[in-house]
């Protein structure tokens, strides 16, 4: 049943490559985040605030990016733009499509913390003389971030979750680049195992940071 | 394969019926992992919520690292691993397999948290009024915790059915493979992503709704 030999070595000795390719998945994935979160707020504030075409855009990039698989969005900024011309470097592909994919979740997270803070709250603190930039920054966006804190963290492992897509459209980021090392060994199943290890250890590692940094922030 | 001129052909209306064929294999792949992962994983759900401790240091970390690795690491990894153990599985039993318990580790906590929806002393009375435990579940856990995480449940089923899409990576020919396949004839790519893109909202758009509407009708 079990005439198969595991060979580990070569695994072993290109570690320290799917380490280097392990960090720029982690790269990927915080720039992603990064550009998703802030524009993932302004569609949840265009949204909740605002009338017209700029409305109906943000509806739309949320809509398309909760309901259509991740995979077929990086093959549109793969493949899809280049019917305009517009060819992206494998990086490019996938920072693009994550941030379109992380922008939009997150978006109705925010609209859903926003929603959370009661109205009558900008009102008096608006009352009190602060002007509307001041209650949004003092008042509503701390309660906000409390309340998609948790949201925000799983879109993190999300996000390092998702880079691994980038096997598909030639990004050499931790998955491709053990794809690269498989099938040039024909050591598939080692590979793959190694680097399933090294996506764990990476997702326990955020979720840690993230509860390490919950207790910091939320203290009451 | 007979003779061709040209390398590249246009995109004909036999193609449609190309793409239409591929959309079911999508749906059929999505319907059976879906819904024996949901079976499986509100099994698990309730060994989870009745097994304490005892559960918590066997089934939870097992699914936790179907959670935790990526969905296409996973097919592959399943993929390989298969024949070293004798099995000889298709794309397609592969990705049921990983899909499956995919979704199971999924559904696991969307069950588990659906049970403790249910508030201890409902179950109290409904024992004390003679049910049997297997009656208390039946007739007052799975109507009311139910009800509780349906939508999450529909969210799930949701993910997996756009996850689908990575089953492509094995060889299975669903939805988006078939698209890149009608891509490389045609050079066509914004039309056929589209269409892809169309067939996976015109799916999933309605149904995200449909639950969103059932859980603002539920909250009332």
């Amino acid at each position: 049943m079990f005439d198969y030999n595991f060979h580990w070595r070569p695994v072993m000795k290109s570690l320290p490559d799917l380490l280097e390719a392990a960090l720029l998945t982690l790269q990927v994935a915080v720039l992603a985040m990064i550009l998703g979160i802030i524009i993932g707020l302004c569609l949840a504030l265009i949204r909740l605030n605002m009338r017209g075409p700029l409305r109906w855009i943000a509806s739309t990039w949320v809509e398309l990016a909760r309901n259509t698989p991740a995979l077929f969005q990086l093959f549109f900024f793969g493949f899809g733009l280049g019917a305009f011309g517009l060819h992206l470097s494998p990086y490019m592909i996938v920072l693009a499509g994550l941030t379109f994919n992380c922008a939009g979740y997150l978006a109705e997270n925010f609209r859903g913390g926003f929603q959370a803070v009661p109205d009558t709250q900008i009102r008096a603190s608006r009352s009190l003389g602060m002007t509307a930039w001041q209650a949004y920054t003092r008042i509503v966006i701390p309660q906000v971030f409390r309340i998609v804190y948790h949201p925000i963290t799983n879109q993190m492992v999300w996000a390092v979750l998702m880079s691994s897509l980038g096997m598909l459209v030639g990004f050499r980021e931790l998955s491709g680049e053990t794809q690269f090392f498989a099938s040039r060994t024909f050591r598939i199943f080692e590979y793959f195992a190694v680097t399933a290890v090294i996506y764990y250890v990476i997702v326990k590692l955020i979720l840690g940071a993230s509860r390490l940094l919950a207790t910091r922030l939320f203290r009451y | 394969m007979e003779p061709t001129v040209s390398f590249f052909s246009g995109f004909a209306p036999k193609d449609l019926l190309f793409l239409g064929e591929a959309a079911l294999r999508t749906m059929w792949i999505s319907v059976l992992s879906i819904s024996i992962g949901t079976v499986l994983g509100v099994i698990f759900g309730w060994i989870l919520y009745e097994g304490k401790w005892a559960a918590a240091l066997t089934v939870a970390p097992i699914l936790d690292v179907f959670r935790s690795v990526p969905l296409i690491i996973q097919l592959v990894l399943f993929y390989n691993f298969a024949p070293i153990v004798g099995l000889n599985l298709d794309p397609f039993a592969s990705g049921v397999v990983i899909l499956t318990i995919y979704t199971a580790s999924l559904v696991a906590n969307v069950a588990r948290g659906g049970i403790e929806a249910v508030q201890p002393s409902m179950r109290r009375a409904a024992r004390s009024l003679g049910m049997s435990y297997w009656q208390d579940l039946r007739h007052v856990v799975l109507p009311i915790g139910g009800r509780a995480v349906f939508p999450a449940w529909v969210g799930v089923a949701l993910g997996v059915m756009k996850d689908s899409a990575l089953v492509s990576v094995l060889g299975y020919v669903e939805l988006l493979k078939a698209s890149q396949i009608l891509i490389t004839r045609t050079q066509e790519p914004f039309l056929i992503l589209t269409l892809a893109g169309a067939f996976y909202f015109a799916l999933s758009y309605p149904i995200s709704r449909y639950a969103a509407s059932l859980e603002r009708k539920w909250a009332q």
